[in-house]
């Protein structure tokens, strides 16, 4: 009698479900602190209901974004990375054919240690040769290089779920091999000796465990080490230093592009969609000044900006041929 | 047989009093296990206890500070329609600001304006839309308005980013100014606190170089070592760099009085006159040179119409600016500046801003939730267990459920999640982020450890019941329902209660289900998007602003009010309903 109950209930709620007037947003968990913020702002100053924004880790919202069209399916989605070709592909087999991908801005990542630590000075040609799996894999890092301290390396730094440690391989690692001949770039990947420590996708808790640990290095967001400014420092990478000057002029290099793709064949059906994407690529969201920079946002070069509104609001679909 | 005193001869040899003593020493290490075993679990709980409520104080309370804000009539409403509509379409945001550029004259660059809108919260401005539409007889009015204080603001006046320390000022203080920079002397060497610091940090850089220039030389000789010389010249070239730079700074330090600059990454050294303030950015032992907040002319000043204070954090190194300083010191003095406990954390939703956030909206969707499964996992588990404990015959069939059920109670909850996803939001169409599906897949997750539990209650009610009741005439569903059940009622209460705790605790299993999201709006039914208690301190424990620390544990706080709440019940249901035969 209550499995019927349940049924009963679950078609109410499939009835209801088809009325949705609020907008659902999945995707990366670097993006979601600045997707929320804006999500908060619109539904205050909007009268569309304020969207529902969801921690599902970039590859897990695009699978989200990209399984079709309809009220059960998401509107957009945030990723700290560029949506891949076969994702594309996914979208395209599934009936989402309309995409707009829209670029916010930068995120740096840094590499970190306690400020009690000793002050490292980086070069991305080091960091490869002291973690990849198939290198020398030196134990202290005077090894690596003789002027550097003689302490065990032990890196502390996300799992390769997180869009950040992808985003770590491809610039550090597959930049990096290229300038030492010590490793090979051919399938490089970080090592698992214990050196390189998973440590998990909160990076609050690599900042603490940093704390604890003055000899350790960390790996995380820039907006990480804005905040524990008193507690932690950035190693210089190749001469500069991890600040936001330094991360938005571009000199810096680690830093990657954060994006949403947003589903056009639901901005009709779901009310609020344009004018979300509209206030996300505002001058008063993303701009120079923008609430999204006090939250840790790099904003975008004044011509990529001007081009991404323009992309934003004249709806310019993907067309596959971005990866070419 | 054996006699008596051959009995107490054995009892009493020597061998018998040592085999004794180990016994008794064997009994007395075990009890010693059994309290060092307590001693460490208490210590554990304590010290978990203790680090979450220390943490937590923070958020307790909130800041207030009170300005005038002038709401004129045509910026508002200029037809005086009195229509809420119509009021709720001014820039609130703007008028906040007004009232703090009127408190501020002074504050004149587009940075430093950015730093004073951001000691009070961008919510301000919405509760300040809210009074404005509510009464509207406020409009064409100043009134006195309550600002909630932002975030950086409010962990400042809690002391997170370090103290602004008052130093002896025993001198007359004769001051040059130009408008926006000033010259302070004073007649005694009130700085000489801060160049005592300032040249110990030069020693302490210093003595980072020649760390740094060590370093240096050890790639060197090892360089000459390999052969390569022009690595070695590179190294042996930043090696005399840093000593050089090293001998500059220990000369710095060693030399008796002259002039150092203090930048962001110095201590911060203020000179506070009245409501004026300098910022000096060059320090000697007796005065110095600085930027004038506030409006300051040619002055003399005598010793107590003067202070200096300093901030031992370096500017660099927190979330405060020396200017927000100043202006909450300031707004402090004027007595405007109040903390109040933070209703506002019980009764809000979510929110971006730490400042505004509230655990309401998360404690509502757990209700929602909880409501969910207990409906479904309750009748359900009850019923499965009165059918396999009075009804099921024993055979092969049963067996396997019964064997099914006991290894379900042991799988990892994220299964179930899984589980909701493809079934119930999958197949069944249930709204994804609902209270609705995550109660069914707690419900799911839940049932196994209600069915073992119910089992047990019942399988202790003693047979004779059961034989007396059917020996008077009862039918099998009379005496189940009649005797058996009532009877076991505690037991099952209890078990359901500790299967919803660990429900009331779950995140893995919503995360499939898409409740580990940001939902600003209290829900207000099963199938409105909700979060519950357990993701939201995990995702507030994500977010980078410092003050997100506190509310984190607050709500570690509330969960396990309500959990110990929850296992109090099934502690005085037992006591109070409980049997014996």
């Amino acid at each position: 009698m209550k499995l019927f109950t349940i049924l009963a209930v679950a078609s109410i709620a499939a009835t209801s479900a088809s009325a949705r007037d609020q907008i659902r947003i999945v995707g990366s968990s670097t993006v979601f602190p600045f997707s929320t913020a804006v999500a908060e702002q619109f539904g205050k100053t909007t009268d569309f209901a304020t969207p529902v924004v969801e921690s599902t880790g970039s590859g897990g919202g695009m699978k989200l974004f990209c399984s079709g069209v309809g009220v059960e399916h998401p509107d957009m989605t945030n990723a700290s990375r560029r949506m891949k070709a076969k994702e594309f592909k996914l979208c395209q087999d599934n009936g989402v054919t309309e995409v707009v991908e829209s670029v916010i801005g930068y995120d740096g990542i840094v590499i970190a240690n306690a400020l009690s630590g000793p002050t490292f000075a980086l070069t991305l040609e080091q960091i490869v040769i002291a973690l990849a799996a198939d290198g020398p894999m030196p134990s202290t890092w005077d090894q690596v290089d003789p002027s550097l301290p003689a302490i065990a390396i032990e890196v502390l730094g996300p799992p390769p779920s997180s869009g950040t440690r992808d985003a770590f391989e491809e610039l550090v690692m597959h930049e990096g091999c290229e300038l030492t001949e010590l490793v090979a770039c051919e399938g490089i990947s970080i090592r698992e000796d214990g050196v390189f420590v998973e440590a998990g996708e909160n990076d609050n808790l690599i900042v603490s465990k940093l704390e604890a640990n003055p000899n350790a290095l960390g790996v995380f967001g820039f907006s990480f080490l804005d905040q524990n400014s008193d507690v932690i420092k950035g190693a210089a990478i190749d001469g500069v230093e991890p600040t936001f000057d330094n991360i938005a002029d571009g000199e810096y290099e680690i830093s990657r592009s954060l994006y949403y793709y947003i589903k056009v064949a639901h901005i009709d059906v779901i009310p609020g969609i344009a004018e979300y994407a509209a206030e996300f690529s505002s001058e008063a969201a993303a701009g120079e000044e923008g609430y999204l920079t006090d939250k840790g946002l790099i904003p975008l070069f004044e011509d990529e900006f001007e081009q991404n509104s323009d992309r934003v609001n004249g709806l310019d679909l993907m067309t596959g041929d971005e990866w070419n | 047989m054996v006699s008596m005193t051959e009995l107490s001869k054995i009892h009493n040899s020597p061998e018998s009093a040592a085999r004794l003593k180990k016994r008794r020493a064997a009994e007395w290490r075990l009890k010693a296990y059994g309290i060092l075993a307590i001693v460490l679990a208490g210590a554990a709980l304590i010290t978990l206890m203790w680090s979450v409520v220390s943490k937590a104080s923070g958020a307790f309370t909130e800041s207030y500070i009170s300005l005038p804000v002038y709401l004129e009539a045509d910026e508002i409403d200029p037809d005086n329609t009195g229509d809420p509509t119509i009021i709720g379409r001014a820039n609130y945001g703007g008028l906040s600001k007004d009232a703090l550029k009127a408190a501020f004259p002074f504050v004149k660059s587009r940075g430093d304006k950015r730093e004073m809108y951001d000691i009070i919260s961008g919510g301000a401005a919405f509760e300040l839309r809210e009074l404005a539409m509510t009464t509207p007889s406020v409009v064409g009015q100043t009134l006195d308005f309550r600002f909630l204080a932002s975030d950086i603001a409010d962990l400042y006046l809690k002391g997170s980013y370090g103290e602004l320390i008052e130093q002896n000022a025993g001198g007359n203080l004769t001051v040059e100014s130009s408008g926006k920079t000033a010259v302070v002397n004073s007649s005694a060497a009130d700085f000489a606190f801060v160049m005592a610091r300032l040249k110990e940090d030069l020693r302490g850089k210093a003595a980072f170089n020649r760390d740094q220039a060590a370093l240096q030389e050890n790639g060197r000789a090892v360089f000459v070592e390999r052969g390569d010389l022009v690595e070695a010249a590179k190294r042996e070239a930043e090696r005399d760099r840093l000593i050089a730079l090293a001998i500059e700074l220990e000369a710095r330090a060693a030399q008796d009085g002259g002039t150092e600059v203090l930048d962001k990454s110095s201590p911060s050294v203020l000179v506070r006159m009245g409501e004026t303030w300098v910022k000096l950015t060059a320090v000697s032992a007796t005065g110095g040179e600085g930027d004038v907040i506030g409006t300051l002319r040619n002055v003399k000043l005598a010793t107590g119409d003067w202070q200096v204070y300093s901030q031992d954090l370096p500017e660099a190194s927190r979330k405060v600016s020396d200017l927000q300083i100043v202006l909450i010191e300031n707004l402090r003095s004027a007595g405007v500046v109040e903390t109040v406990f933070n209703t506002r954390f019980f009764t809000a939703g979510d929110s971006r801003e730490p400042e505004l956030a509230g655990i309401w909206g998360a404690a509502v969707g757990s209700f929602w939730t909880m409501l969910v499964t207990i409906l479904l996992a309750f009748p359900i588990g009850v019923m499965a267990a009165v059918y396999l404990e009075e009804f099921a015959k024993k055979n092969l069939m049963n067996t396997f459920i019964e064997v099914n059920i006991n290894n379900l109670a042991a799988v990892p909850s994220i299964v179930y999640g899984l589980l909701g996803l493809a079934v119930f939001l999958g197949f069944f169409g249930v709204p994804r982020s609902a209270p609705l599906a995550g109660g069914i897949v707690l419900a799911v997750m839940t049932l196994p450890t209600i069915i073992i539990a119910s089992r047990a209650a019942m399988a202790a009610v003693p047979p004779s019941i059961r034989d007396a009741a059917l020996g008077i005439g009862a039918s099998k569903l009379q005496t189940a329902f009649h005797h058996v059940l009532p009877l076991s009622m505690p037991g099952i209460l209890t078990g359901t209660i500790i299967g919803m705790a660990r429900a009331l605790g779950e995140t893995a299993p919503l995360i499939m289900i898409g409740m580990v999201a940001f939902i600003v709006d209290v829900p207000t039914g099963i199938t409105d998007s909700a979060t519950v208690l357990p993701v939201q301190i995990y995702r507030w424990s994500d977010f980078p602003e410092r003050a997100f620390e506190a509310r984190t544990s607050a709500a570690i706080l509330v969960l396990l009010v309500f959990l110990v709440l929850m296992n109090g019940l099934a502690v005085f249901l037992r006591k109070r309903f409980e049997r014996r035969w």
